[in-house]
Parts: C-alpha cells; sequence; structure tokens
C-alpha cells in the first residue's frame, strides 16, 4: 500500500475517533475494540477529516512540531499503518 | 445472554496493538469496558446461557432507568470506552432508547447485545438516531431444527429478518454463534450462512461451562475431533474468502492445556454491572465464596472498583499458590479462571484445573470422558428457563449439579 501526498483519506466506517481525557490519549473505538493511540499516531490522525490531502497533514503537522526531525516518514508510515488496520478509508 | 467473548477480543485487539507500538501502556487499572447485563429476563431458553441458573432470584429488583443513567456516567468517569448492553434479552425493557442516547451522549461506543428476539423497525430507528453503535445478533445455528431445538423456541425465521433490518440500517453486521455438539457439524454452512447476511464480523464461540452451560457440559461438550474440524473448516473458510469478513474462532479451554486468561485479570478492564446493581469482575463471580460484591445501589462505581474488598481480591499476583506463584508463566493466564477453579475444585485461590500443571487438572480429563459417556451424555437438557432455575434454587437438580462446589 502505498501513500501519496495527495490522497485523501477519512476515519473507517463503523469506527469513531476520539479524544479520551481518562486515558489522556486519542482512542479509535470500532465493533471489535478500542486501541490507544500514542501521542504521535493520535495527532496524526487527527488531522485526518475526508478533506485534508496527505500533503496538507504533513505541513499542518510541522508547523506545529517544527522541533521533530523526519517528521513527513513518521506521518506517511503512521498513514499506512493505519490503513493496514483498516482504520482508514481513501475518500479520493 | 450470549457468551460475550466479544469483550475478550477487545483486550486482545489492545493487546496486539500495543504489542506493535501503536497503544500506550495500560499503567494502572481502568475499567474500560462496561457490560451492562439490564435484565436476566429472556424470552429465549438456551441451553448454553451463561446467565447464573438462579437468575430467578434476580429478575424483580431490576435498576431503573435513572439508577441505569447513573451508573452510566459513574463509569466514564472511570474511563469506561466501550459499553455492552446485554441480558438476558435487553430488548425486554423498554427503556433501552434512553440508555443509548445517553451513551451516546457521554461518548461512549456503545453495542447492543441481542437475540434479535424484540427487535422492530421502530426501535432500530430509535436505536440508530440515538447514537447506538452496533448490534451484536447471537445466531445460534443454521439449521431450523437445530436452532429451535437448542434455544427451545421456534426463532429461526425471525433471526432471518432481524438480520437483514440490521444490515439495512448501515450497522455492521456482527455475529455470534455459541459452537456446541449440536451444531458444530454445520460450520461450513454457519460461516456460508454469515456470508449471505453480509456479516462483516463473525465470532465462533466455543461454549465455555458456565451457568447453564455448565449444567448441560456433557449434553454440549463436542469432541476434541471435532472441533479440530471445525477450525479447519474456518481456516479454510478464511483463506478463501480474504478480509471481507472478519472470522473470530475461540477456541475452549477445556481442549487446551492453558487455561485462558480470564476478563483479561480480575479487575484489570472489565466491569460489570447486574440486571440488580451488582458490581462484578466477571460474570459468574458471584460464586465464589466468602464474597461481598458491591452494589451500584450502595457506594457507586468508583468505590466498587477502586476500594471494593472484592474487586481488589485477586488482583495482581500475590493471593496465587502453587503451582501458579513460582511458574514462569503465570503472566501470561494470571492463573485462569477463578470461577471455573472454584466451581471444580472447590478452591477459588487455586489453578484453573483446566492447566495441565494443576494437581486437578483429572477434573477436566473427567468431564471429557462423561461428555463421550453414552449413559450421561443421554441425560436430557435443562433448558434455561425460570421453572428450572426455581427447581435448581430449590435443589430439585442436586444431582445434576453435585459435583460443583457451587450453583454455577
Ligand atoms: S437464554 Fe439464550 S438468548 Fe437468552 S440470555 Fe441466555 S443465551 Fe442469551
Ligand atoms: S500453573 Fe498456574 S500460572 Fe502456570 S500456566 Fe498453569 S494456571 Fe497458569
Amino acid at each position: 500500500m502505498s501513500v501519496q501526498q495527495t490522497d485523501i483519506y477519512a476515519i473507517a466506517l463503523h469506527h469513531r475517533f476520539q479524544w479520551e481525557e481518562a486515558q489522556n490519549c486519542y482512542v479509535i473505538l470500532f465493533p471489535e475494540g478500542m486501541v490507544k493511540l500514542n501521542g504521535g499516531a493520535g495527532e496524526v490522525l487527527n488531522q485526518v477529516d475526508g478533506k485534508r490531502t496527505v500533503a496538507d497533514i504533513v505541513t499542518i503537522l510541522k508547523a506545529k512540531f517544527s522541533d521533530v526531525p523526519d517528521l513527513e516518514n513518521d506521518i506517511v508510515g503512521m498513514v499506512e499503518l493505519a490503513l493496514e488496520k483498516a482504520w482508514l478509508r481513501q475518500v479520493n | 445472554m450470549t457468551q460475550a467473548s466479544l469483550g475478550q477480543s477487545v483486550v486482545q485487539k489492545e493487546i496486539q496493538a500495543q504489542n506493535n507500538g501503536v497503544a500506550a501502556n495500560i499503567t494502572h487499572t481502568q475499567p474500560l469496558w462496561l457490560l451492562a447485563e439490564v435484565t436476566y429476563r429472556c424470552p429465549l431458553h438456551c441451553a448454553f446461557c451463561y446467565n447464573p441458573t438462579d437468575y430467578d432470584k434476580h429478575t424483580q429488583n431490576e435498576l431503573s432507568t435513572e439508577q441505569w443513567i447513573q451508573a452510566l456516567r459513574d463509569a466514564r468517569k472511570l474511563g469506561a470506552l466501550q459499553l455492552g448492553i446485554s441480558g438476558g434479552e435487553p430488548l425486554l425493557r423498554d427503556d433501552i432508547e434512553d440508555i443509548v442516547i445517553e451513551a451516546k451522549k457521554l461518548g461512549y461506543y456503545s453495542n447492543l447485545i441481542t437475540s434479535g428476539v424484540g427487535l422492530t423497525e421502530k426501535r432500530i430507528q430509535a436505536f440508530k438516531d440515538g447514537g447506538l453503535d452496533h448490534i451484536q445478533l447471537s445466531m445460534h445455528d443454521i439449521t431450523e431444527e437445530i436452532n429451535n431445538f437448542i434455544t427451545n423456541t421456534k426463532t429461526f425465521e425471525l433471526k432471518k429478518k432481524v438480520a437483514a433490518m440490521i444490515k439495512n440500517h448501515g450497522y455492521p453486521m456482527v455475529l455470534n454463534v455459541v459452537i456446541h455438539r449440536y451444531n458444530i457439524g454445520h460450520m461450513r454452512q454457519i460461516l456460508e450462512m454469515a456470508e449471505a447476511l453480509g456479516a462483516d464480523y463473525i465470532e465462533l464461540a466455543n461454549t465455555q461451562y458456565y451457568g447453564w452451560s455448565l449444567v448441560n457440559r456433557s449434553q454440549l461438550m463436542p469432541t476434541k475431533e471435532q472441533i479440530d474440524e471445525a477450525e479447519k473448516i474456518t481456516n479454510e473458510f478464511r483463506e478463501k474468502q480474504g478480509s471481507k469478513m472478519k472470522v473470530f474462532f475461540v477456541v475452549p479451554d477445556y481442549f487446551s492445556d492453558r487455561p485462558k486468561k480470564c476478563m483479561n485479570g480480575w479487575g484489570e478492564v472489565f466491569m460489570i454491572v447486574t440486571a440488580n446493581g451488582d458490581v462484578l469482575p466477571c460474570h459468574s463471580a458471584r460464586v465464589l465464596p466468602n464474597m461481598e460484591f458491591p452494589n451500584v445501589r450502595d457506594k457507586g462505581l468508583a468505590y466498587a472498583w477502586n476500594d471494593s474488598p472484592a474487586f481488589n481480591k485477586y488482583r495482581g499476583d500475590s493471593w496465587m499458590k502453587e503451582p501458579c506463584r513460582t511458574c514462569p508463566e503465570k503472566e501470561k493466564d494470571l492463573a485462569g479462571c477463578r470461577c471455573q477453579a472454584f466451581m471444580l475444585i472447590g478452591d477459588a485461590e487455586g489453578a484453573d484445573p483446566v492447566c495441565s500443571l494443576s494437581p486437578n487438572h483429572h477434573v477436566i480429563t473427567k468431564a471429557i470422558e462423561d461428555s463421550r459417556n453414552p449413559v450421561i451424555a443421554a441425560q436430557p437438557i435443562i433448558f434455561r428457563n425460570d421453572k428450572n432455575s426455581k427447581a435448581i434454587i430449590a435443589g430439585e437438580m442436586d444431582d445434576r449439579v453435585k459435583e460443583f462446589h457451587a450453583l454455577p
């Protein structure tokens, strides 16, 4: 699965992505379970909204976390993982 | 209720995710999964039901709508995320709509676990509008004959209709099929039926022996050969069918040599509130001796989870005895199920006898032998119903339950 800069993704059907105060992290909830996302993974999925392209997300997160090196690879890697896990669906 | 091993898979998912580094670690216990067993009343009479055999005692004092809503709020504050609404048959209550709306407001991912009896267009529309996230339908078998025999009712046509209704309302189709001697020979047809119904997920849950299924153990238990064959068919089906439908096969613990990590550990991630408000770490915990379980009517859920002696009793591993205490594998299974240990060997702190290292493992071997003994296996099935529950409470069936150390 190769993720392109122009791809647009949304959270998969029957999945819900939300911030969890009690866990202090983002989670994905779906019929058979839940996954807690660590900080970086949560930040990436939080930008996925069915409108932004991967390039948009990279720009936004680079601005937000300007001190993190090699952010782009991390972001693409996270999107790939999320796709593989079927947490995301491609919109375009 | 159907065997809610869906909850088990929740945790397995989470652990898998932890293994690949995505999830944060759980550093302290938290009731991530709240199971609301809103009623023990049920129109079906399943032979494998794992509600307590004395459920008849708990059908008169159900929590009110307001009490359920309060419980939902309190559990959410403790970190609960997944809500299972189960029973008995939850649809026998007419306030499930209100519970669903509140769950949505609070940010739960809510699951209705139902036999489908009582689900109408009007109700499912209300659930959809109220924000119910998904519905898990229990299907017993594809053949009408077996379905009606094992549930002791005539519900097969209805199940097909309900499955279509769920699908039409845009819900993911999650099927749960409890596997036992009477349907294990139909595995391929069951999977094909699930595919035809458009199931997104099917859980093939081998019967675990609690409640009524323990009473009927010799009648329900399939042979090892049948289980192996069923698993083989399941694997073939998975390969052929790809990832369109997820198939989850719950291996029966009696036939493995290590016990299951029951509820992912006592008081670790699961909290059950029963129809009458008892708060339990697992479905059958009330069989355990010298334990007083908290009730939401008294001190509330935060006390129950954090401070009650019952929830703390089997946390960690300091309560363990040999061979578990020094066992290198103890983190994997935490010595298995406390209820199974007590019911089968009379020692709630002993190793789950399913474990081949348990000095009491012979009770499992004997149970398997008994199930192959034509005389014992030919005893009539005791279906779950009010009359039989009353009879068990009154001690009229002592002969059938005499080998168990507590009323299952
Ligand atoms: S009788 Fe059947 S449907 Fe009713 S609660 Fe028990 S297992 Fe579920
Ligand atoms: S001896 Fe106890 S801890 Fe070790 S595997 Fe068996 S049940 Fe688990």
